[in-house]
């Protein structure tokens, strides 16, 4: 009953948000904010982060409500615009699109880039309604779920993310664990967090940065992309791309059909945002459960469908989902939020539990305006898609340079560094030998994403628990999870073990087909 | 952006007055020349206190977007843009590589530039000592002190401890390490300070190093920590939804604001650790500095415009919401602080074992 009462109460509150956003000074503000999002999402380096971090004083004379109105649907537009040049160029706008290139890149060669667009965009929003449906209802009790969350949680789920993603490639597995070990080696670059000692930096004043995961990927993905087209004769696969507004709806007939994927996507993307693991891995996560149980798994990375859904829809529900501990405990789930949280310091608010007693108008104003602007989102991409998809018909001479500017400017955004250019070029000429040697590039970027929060919670769980192992089964939520990982790690082993036994059973020589 | 390109304000200096009536003075007969050229004659002690920026002044952030030092950045930066306080841009730059050691190097290395600002927190001096990455603030030129940030000992509010001597004791009673104090980052002012508490006590924690504050706050109410030494700003929304208890405050005397702030308690109302028996002081600088060799107007120019950022409304409701100590200090003042700061983190680091040999 008290449940029921809740629901009512929040129900309520959702209609007076609507009503706040009925100002149309908001919705202004909303469309101005995603607009400018998709922008900062198509450029890659230029992140969410930094797009708020930059307008942030803006909004100083805004009052709170709209100013976080506005800078919302900035995050919102920024995780619709990252997919955009995923898809079209292989680069990633934003790092959570990194897993979208995996196929929605294929998919464009192939000259459907305006199908890849469309269900990107589409899944998007489907894992941000999701999202924000469970922010609505269950705010309170998700909020105690992430404190629940120490250290050995968190590598859990880090270790979940690494066991559902690797060993599953048609690469050899030594090469993927050579790509791997070398994208921990160039996340241990730069300041050992736990010790507070700098590692691997030789004294150069350049390396204290480290290696960023997304001036690799900028080089790995976008330059390499570049010199792979290069050497294959200048000009761009899938010129043919069918461009008007009928994709769209022959997509969308399409896309009930990965149902499953997409809500598992949004429970993964759900569960990363809140506990708070991030749109990123999210998005990998997502993206290997899909792999792994997918019927068409054998086409996964050549431009299978389900592969451009399933992480867009985790990246955009965890995206949307980190909002929640931001807002109820204080803990910025991704970095976007962190400065959201530093902007709520800045109006005078005070994140935490009681905001939601004492800033009703303002919380349920953010969470009307989760609603409105990501559909005001969603119109907004979608009516673009014919735009963002001729763009593959520029001769590549001309796209090219352009494409080339682009990363450099975005790989100097991140830390207002030249060497980063140099950076960049290094690795993209490492992403083209990476791809000659069909190495895989996956491995790399996830260690390189993932390596630093792994170690650091690793440590933090063993200084917890004074060197002792057993503290990853001290309790059942981290116990479940682990065990959970290790089953997908060694999952191919024990399916072929299963195959062998009932093929013995059955006397023979029978061949299971995979599909 | 758009208020930056508006004319200056409206101030009054001898220079400003002078600069305007220039073009007529050029238009004019010879007779007026003359007293043109004596007006030249005055121009180098007017410019002199005058100094304005003439392009877009960088303000460094030697750490993250998001955390404390950038949120006050982007705070001042809101605060410049709004009252239209400088004539030129000021843009927030996070150069946070190497435990804030590359914003450092930068400053150190941007000789004569008066277009650049750093924000600093304490790292300005465990950095160093912890790294052995080589800067000081000696390399650079102090500007002013803006203010210094609290620190709290917080347990959470299920824990039976209700005073900083019951705290000790309970972890001196639990045995060496049992007690996991968390913090954010490592050999930093989280850490110094847990180490000084061990110093004084004769206790030993087990430290915990974490990314931010808000995260370390969070691992206290999900009781993963026994204790932390956050900020006020980052602990006290979960103190007044009862799931945090402030023991005692780290600075010399009680933070001044009386108004309740949880459960009919005010900041006011939380005892410094050395009353309560723990003789530990620490606060954290946050301070303005830039580059070495400026001249003396540039600086004063700077610390001009900070005492009108001090002045504002936003600033105090700021500095009242983080419960700061709002100490101001410049000059010679601000330098001897630094220089007893300098020698505190010296002798705290080389006795927990912090120091890079």
């Amino acid at each position: 009953m008290p449940e029921r009462e809740g629901n009512l109460e929040a129900l309520g509150s959702l209609i007076q948000g609507f009503g706040v956003l009925a100002d149309p000074m908001n919705i202004a503000y909303m469309f101005i904010g995603i607009t400018l999002g998709v922008l900062i999402g198509v450029l890659p380096g230029l992140g969410g982060a930094n797009g708020v971090a930059i307008l942030l004083p803006l909004t100083f004379s805004m009052s709170p409500t709209s100013a976080i109105i506005m800078l919302s649907c900035i995050y919102w537009g920024a995780l619709f615009g990252g997919a955009i040049t995923s898809v079209l160029f292989n680069i990633p706008g934003e790092p959570w699109s990194v897993a979208t290139t995996f196929d929605g890149h294929p998919m464009a060669q192939k000259g459907h880039a305006g199908e890849a667009l469309t269900a990107a965009f589409t899944s998007s929003f489907f894992g941000a309604f999701v999202a924000v449906l469970l922010i609505t209802f269950l705010a309170p009790v998700i909020a105690g779920f992430a404190l629940r969350f120490g250290p050995a949680e968190f590598f859990a789920v880090q270790l979940l993310t690494f066991c559902s993603f690797v060993g599953m490639g048609s690469e050899s597995p030594f090469k993927v664990l050579c790509a791997m070990m070398l994208g921990f080696a160039l996340a241990a670059v730069g300041l050992d967090s736990v010790t507070g000692e700098l590692r691997m930096t030789f004294g150069s004043v350049e390396l204290l940065r480290g290696f960023d995961f997304l001036i690799a990927v900028i080089g790995l993905f976008g330059i390499g992309e570049i010199l792979l087209t290069m050497e294959e004769g200048l000009a761009f696969k899938g010129k043919s791309a069918k461009i008007n507004a009928k994709v769209v709806w022959e997509t969308w007939k399409s896309l009930p059909r990965y149902w499953m994927t997409a809500i598992r996507g949004s429970i993964v993307g759900c569960w990363m945002g809140i506990t708070p693991g991030g749109a990123t891995p999210a998005s990998f996560m997502s993206y290997g459960l899909a792999k792994r149980f997918s019927k068409n798994r054998q086409n996964f990375g050549n431009g299978e469908m389900e592969g451009v859904v399933a992480p867009e829809t985790a990246a955009h529900a965890a995206g949307t989902s980190a909002l929640l501990p931001m807002l109820t405990l204080g803990i910025p789930g991704s970095p976007t939020a962190a400065v959201l949280l530093g902007g709520l310091l800045i109006w005078g608010l005070q994140p935490g539990p009681l905001l939601f007693v004492e800033q009703k108008e303002f919380v349920w104003g953010l969470i009307a305006s989760m609603y409105l602007g990501n559909i005001a989102g969603l119109i907004v991409v979608l009516t673009t898609v014919p735009v963002f998809a001729s763009i593959l018909r520029i001769p590549f001479s001309i796209i090219a340079p352009v494409i080339v500017v682009i990363c450099a400017v975005g790989a100097y955004t991140v830390h207002n560094a030249f060497l980063d250019i140099v950076m960049m070029l290094v690795f993209g000429v490492v992403g083209y030998v990476f791809k000659k040697l069909s190495y895989p590039l996956a491995p790399l970027v996830l260690a390189l994403v993932l390596g630093d929060m792994a170690e650091s919670s690793f440590r933090q769980a063993m200084l917890v628990s004074q060197g002792d192992l057993a503290i990853f089964w001290s309790n059942p939520l981290v116990g479940s999870i682990v065990t959970l990982a290790l089953v997908m790690l060694f999952w191919p082993v024990f399916s072929a073990l299963l195959r062998k036994r009932q093929s013995r059973q059955d006397g023979g020589t029978q061949v299971i087909p995979v599909k | 952006m758009k208020d930056v390109q508006r004319p200056r304000c409206a101030r009054k200096t001898p220079f400003d007055s002078f600069a305007f009536k220039k073009p007529y003075g050029r238009s004019l007969a010879s007779g007026t020349a003359l007293a043109g050229a004596l007006g030249l004659l005055l121009i180098p002690n007017a410019a002199q206190a005058a100094w304005e920026p003439t392009k877009s002044v960088e303000f460094v952030v030697p750490a993250g977007t998001g955390g404390g030092a950038d949120q006050m950045a982007r705070m001042i930066q809101g605060i410049i843009q709004k009252n239209n306080l400088m004539g030129q841009p000021i843009v927030v730059i996070n150069k946070s590589g190497g435990a804030g050691a590359e914003g450092f190097l930068d400053v150190k290395s941007s000789n004569r530039n008066p277009h650049k600002i750093i924000i600093t927190l304490s790292n300005l001096f465990t950095t160093p000592l912890a790294t052995g990455v080589p800067f000081s603030w000696k390399d650079m030129t102090p500007v002013a002190m803006l203010a210094l940030d609290n620190f709290v000992l917080w347990v959470n509010s299920e824990a039976p401890q209700k005073s900083p001597k019951e705290f000790v004791e309970a972890a001196k009673e639990g045995g060496a390490n049992r007690f996991k104090m968390g913090g954010t980052g490592s050999k930093q002012e989280d850490q110094i300070i847990t180490a000084a508490i061990e110093q004084s006590a004769g206790v030993t924690f087990t430290y915990v190093p974490y990314k931010g504050g808000g995260d370390v706050a969070a691992q206290l109410v999900g009781n993963h920590i026994n204790a932390s030494v956050n900020n006020p700003i980052e602990a006290v929304s979960q103190w007044r939804a009862g799931a945090l208890r402030p023991l005692c405050v780290f600075d010399k005397e009680r933070i001044p604001l009386k108004e309740p702030v949880a459960d009919g308690k005010s900041w006011n109302s939380i005892p410094t650790c050395k009353e309560s028996g723990l003789d530990v002081e620490y606060t954290m600088l946050r301070g303005i500095f830039m580059g070495p060799g400026v001249t003396p107007d540039q600086v004063a120019y700077y610390v001009d415009l900070f005492k009108k950022v001090r002045e504002t409304e936003e600033w105090k409701d700021f500095m009242a919401k983080g419960a700061f100590n709002v100490s101001f200090k410049t000059g010679d003042d601000f330098k001897t602080w630094l220089t007893a700061a300098e020698t505190q983190h010296k002798t705290l680091m080389d006795k927990a074992g912090f120091t890079k040999q």
